[in-house]
């Protein structure tokens, strides 16, 4: 709950302006909660007369804290092939480990997978714990959630990450649910804080453009889910040394009440974007479907692929494999050109780490343009269309 | 077939408009709708009660004026909407927000199917679902782009994976969460309109569903907000000036690498 002091207030308005989510005001000179107040804590920073405060924050619930130890990454694996992911994973896990002075584990559930774990060790594991059994050949989500919360409360790592998948968002709600643990999704960035190593989780915030940080003071493993590409895997040394432990469970915990009774894999003609070198992205700035077919050609005139903001995909003007952003893909390619976009958060962390940005769009104050390297502002129907003209020609 | 859908109120997130001066959101004028997932979950709820008969609950956790999507959510084929509303709930995060519906479940009688939205369109974590299969110790399949079989006692599913989709057979009773795939939500008829301006929601709070204080709220969040900031712009920021003739012509200077 939030309070206010309204002895202490004076009423000058700073929580107002500080507030991402437009959750207080002032009102006859006082400040005034409102319902959608997140308890965030902004605005108790911003206070220069320390008029609010949060009350009843934090669990009471004790935990050992101190036997927790060690980094895991849930390495997911999917028809005998280990996903990209789970080795963008092990990258950060390894700087997370060592800032630690902890080892880094990996943890791999699946059949037939005994061959699979030395590219894990090379990838910078020090220890793979391995379960290996028929009843793991196919993703279910009871057993694969079972035997995980065991091999947690069995281990007690102090961290878990998970690939932000289609299994890890299954899987790891229910294993964090399960272990009362805080689980935080979507993670841009992993960091150790020094003074007390505490992992620090960074995600895009809802509203105002911001990001949170995120901590689990009281409760273990402190558990997240980070997207592909948005994480750097190490560069495989087939010279580290580590051990392979596979790990014997009761038969009981492999029962399952779910049955896979078919797969069926997508017949893509569809270009992955996450491996194209030129992306041209469209936003809202676009106004229908035929917008799409402006910023087609010029994708076309620089053999780059199409991609898109949620705005453009929700409206149906492309379909969800085009998504750049938090709910869809993150990508890193030499060119991104947004048109139309106007660069919040959402969209911004699903693209800013490609090399050159370049923002086209009609509003000098969208925050596309602090992202981008360069930026034109003008309506992107002349400035698109005089773009693909202009490369034409310089092609020739 | 008893079904229990899970809704949420949250800002239409496409009107959210930024005022870049203080990189806060602006809500005049944001409209509050029920998640877009979730309008699709009610939608296969309704579907699957004219088939085989039974009844829909509509669920809510939220403040008063999430009243408005139950109403909504009686207006599109829900019997009856729910409430569960309390200030000690506000701070919750996924962990201490699935308690709470499930204490609401346990309250107003459980149900062969619970059907959730895949992810809220505010916070996007889809963890809520999965947490409540969880806690009910029930069968649980995400991304669910497809009912195919209906029987009393088992479902089968079609489940949208990262490459394709699995066929997923799993017992009732069961928790799903569905993705916009699954259906076309209908629009309510002016009969639904009218039922549910007469509806009553009926409203809980935490102690009528035996709710732990240390389990709600910010008090039972695990997860704990640290700081919330506003990125570092970065990037050149080398903004072209001129005509649109001359803007391009600089910028085609500078992208000759990849022209």
């Amino acid at each position: 709950m939030l309070k206010v002091d309204s002895d202490v207030c004076i009423g000058c308005g700073a929580c107002e302006e500080s507030c991402p989510f437009g959750a207080i005001s002032v009102e006859d000179g006082c400040a005034v909660v409102g319902d959608n107040c997140t308890l965030c804590g902004t605005c108790v920073d911003e206070c220069e007369v320390e008029a609010l405060h949060i009350e009843g924050g934090g669990r009471t619930i004790g935990m050992d804290i101190e036997a927790w130890s060690g980094i895991w990454v849930f390495i997911e694996s999917r028809h005998g092939v280990i996903a990209d992911v789970s080795f963008e994973l092990l990258g950060i896990g390894r700087k997370l480990a060592d800032d630690r002075d902890v080892a880094l584990c990996a943890v791999l559930l699946g059949k037939d997978l005994h061959n699979s774990c030395d590219s894990l060790i090379a990838g910078g594991a020090d220890i793979v714990y391995l379960v290996d059994d028929s009843a793991l050949g196919q993703y279910r989500e009871d057993v694969y959630g079972r035997i995980l919360e065991h091999l947690i409360r069995e281990y007690k790592p102090e961290v878990v990450l998970a690939g932000a998948t289609a299994i890890g968002r299954s899987v790891i709600p229910q294993v964090a649910t399960a272990l009362g643990a805080g689980l935080t999704a979507d993670c841009t960035q992993l960091a150790i804080r020094k003074e007390d190593g505490m992992l620090l989780q960074t995600r895009p915030a809802f509203g105002g453009n911001i990001m949170a940080t995120i901590e689990c003071p009281r409760s273990r493993p402190q558990m997240a889910t980070v997207r592909a590409k948005v994480m750097a895997p190490l560069e495989p040394d087939t010279s580290r040394n580590g051990e392979i432990i596979s790990v014997a469970m009761e038969k009981e915990l492999f029962d399952s009440a779910v049955e896979v009774l078919e797969t069926v894999q997508a017949e893509t003609d569809q270009v992955n974007i996450q491996e194209v070198e030129v992306l041209v992205a469209g936003g809202r700035g676009l106004e229908n479907e035929k917008g799409f077919a402006i910023i087609r050609e010029l994708a076309d005139e620089l053999n780059g692929a199409l991609a898109a903001s949620r705005a453009a995909v929700d409206a149906g003007w492309v379909s969800y494999p085009h998504q750049v952003g938090q709910t869809g893909k993150t990508v890193c390619p030499k060119l991104y050109i947004a048109c139309g976009i106007s660069g919040a958060i959402q969209h911004a962390v699903g693209m800013q780490s490609a090399e050159t940005i370049v923002a086209i769009n009609r509003d000098e104050e969208a925050p596309i343009f602090d992202i981008a390297t360069y930026g034109v502002v003008g309506d992107l129907f002349e400035v698109v269309p005089a773009l693909t003209k202009k490369i034409r020609e310089a092609r020739k | 077939m008893e079904i229990i859908v899970c809704v949420k109120q949250v800002p239409d997130t496409k009107d959210v408009r930024l005022d870049p001066k203080t990189n806060t959101m602006s809500r005049e004028g944001v409209e509050s709708i029920m998640n877009p997932f979730d309008r699709h979950a009610l939608e296969e709820a309704v579907r699957l009660k004219e088939k085989h008969g039974g009844s829909v609950r509509a669920l809510s956790m939220g403040p008063p004026q999430a009243a408005e999507v139950l109403r909504e959510a009686i207006a599109c084929g829900a019997d009856e909407g729910v409430l569960v509303s309390d200030r000690a709930f506000a701070g919750a995060d996924t962990w201490a927000t699935s308690y709470t519906l499930v204490k609401a479940i346990e309250t107003i009688g459980d149900a062969d199917l619970i059907l959730c939205g895949k992810q809220a369109i505010d916070g996007d974590t889809a963890q809520v679902g999965p947490g409540m299969a969880s806690r009910m110790g029930r069968p649980y399949v995400t991304c669910v782009q497809k009912t195919r079989e209906v029987e009393p006692d088992h479902i089968v599913v079609e489940r949208m994976m990262d490459d394709g989709y699995d066929v997923v057979r799993l017992p009732l009773p069961a928790l799903l969460t569905v993705v916009k795939d699954i259906n076309e939500p209908r629009i309510p008829s002016l009969k639904g309109k009218i039922r549910a301006k007469k509806a009553e929601i009926k409203t809980l709070c935490a102690a009528d569903i035996g709710a732990e204080e240390q389990y709600i709220g910010l008090a039972g969040s695990p997860t704990q907000v640290v700081k919330v900031f506003s990125p570092e712009p970065r990037g050149n920021r080398e903004i072209f000036s001129g005509s649109v003739d001359e803007q391009v012509e600089q910028l085609v200077a500078c992208l000759k690498p990849f022209i």
